[in-house]
């Protein structure tokens, strides 16, 4: 998939490498553990190399200010996100040991339309599902169809609903 | 006090582990076993590794922290790789042409290829 770049961006050292640059230094810097000159002298190197081959992928398209509104919108998800796979798997942890089980469950396919028209919205979205004890994605297309899995009533009840509002809200703006 | 909240933590862990386990024999069939399977595990690995990454953290010293941020960044690649597995597995099965187990009395059948 080709991306236009933005206007702004399409200079090689532009913010997007410098971002691009840091990310990559502080990912080496983390893993590596050692900070004296030689090493990470050897992580400049290679950081710049990604950044100078790889940094106007930083933001395909939309421009570098909406794609960081969109990463700090993601990172406001996650811990929701996280919430929701607690209170999910739960469920399905006290549905695992109930003697009862096989009369408490019923599976299901359920199959919605989805209203985000972006590729990574749908994405973020799949995985979520998935991630989500009680349901599965079992297909997602790139026109926001959906069929899903799901182990239970509580679990069905809940689609597309909340979930889809706040992946629709990351890519807003 | 560190020592309490890791020890929780992980007994907490090793709960939705077993729950995972014993969901994959117990549920009734191929996709709903997926449900404890994919998913109980990556509880069970969150609340461990997040145990681990807590007490290597007390330490306090830069090495550490280091190390904590690199269990976390396990729990990060697991968060992303899991669902993409448990759907490869769930795709094949589609693929091969298998239909779900549904509670007889509820009576509609559900063609999933269609």
């Amino acid at each position: 998939m080709t991306h236009p770049v933005a206007p702004g961006i399409r200079s090689r050292f532009g913010l997007s490498f410098w971002l691009t640059f840091i990310i990559c230094m502080i990912t080496w810097l983390v893993l590596s553990g050692m900070f004296d000159l030689f090493h990470t002298g050897l992580g400049a190197l290679s950081s710049f190399g990604v950044a100078w081959i790889n940094g106007h992928n930083f933001a395909p398209g939309a421009g570098l200010g909406r794609t960081l509104g969109q990463w700090a919108r993601f990172a406001a998800y996650v811990p929701w996100l996280v919430w929701q796979i607690w209170r999910a798997s739960l469920h399905v942890l006290i549905l695992t040991f109930d003697p009862r089980m096989m009369r408490r469950i019923n599976p299901r396919i359920v199959s919605f339309k989805s209203r985000l028209n972006n590729e990574m919205g749908l994405f973020i979205l799949a995985n979520s599902i998935t991630l989500t004890p009680g349901t599965i994605t079992v297909f997602a297309s790139v026109f926001g169809r959906f069929t899903v899995h799901t182990i239970d009533d509580a679990s069905a009840e809940g689609l597309p609903g909340k979930m889809e509002e706040r992946v629709a809200r990351i890519f807003e703006a | 006090m560190m020592a309490v909240l890791t020890t929780l933590l992980l007994t907490g862990g090793l709960i939705f582990f077993l729950g995972g386990a014993v969901g994959i024999l117990r549920f009734p069939d191929f996709y709903a076993r997926l449900h404890p399977a994919g998913k109980l595990d990556t509880m069970g690995l969150l609340l461990t590794l997040g145990a681990m990454a807590l007490y290597t953290a007390a330490g306090g010293r830069l090495g550490d922290w280091l190390t904590a941020i690199k269990i976390l960044l396990i729990v990060a690649l697991v968060f992303i790789t899991s669902p993409t597995a448990t759907h490869a597995i769930v795709d094949a099965g589609v693929r091969a042409g298998l239909s779900p187990w549904m509670r007889e009395d509820e009576g509609t059948e559900h063609d999933l290829a269609a």
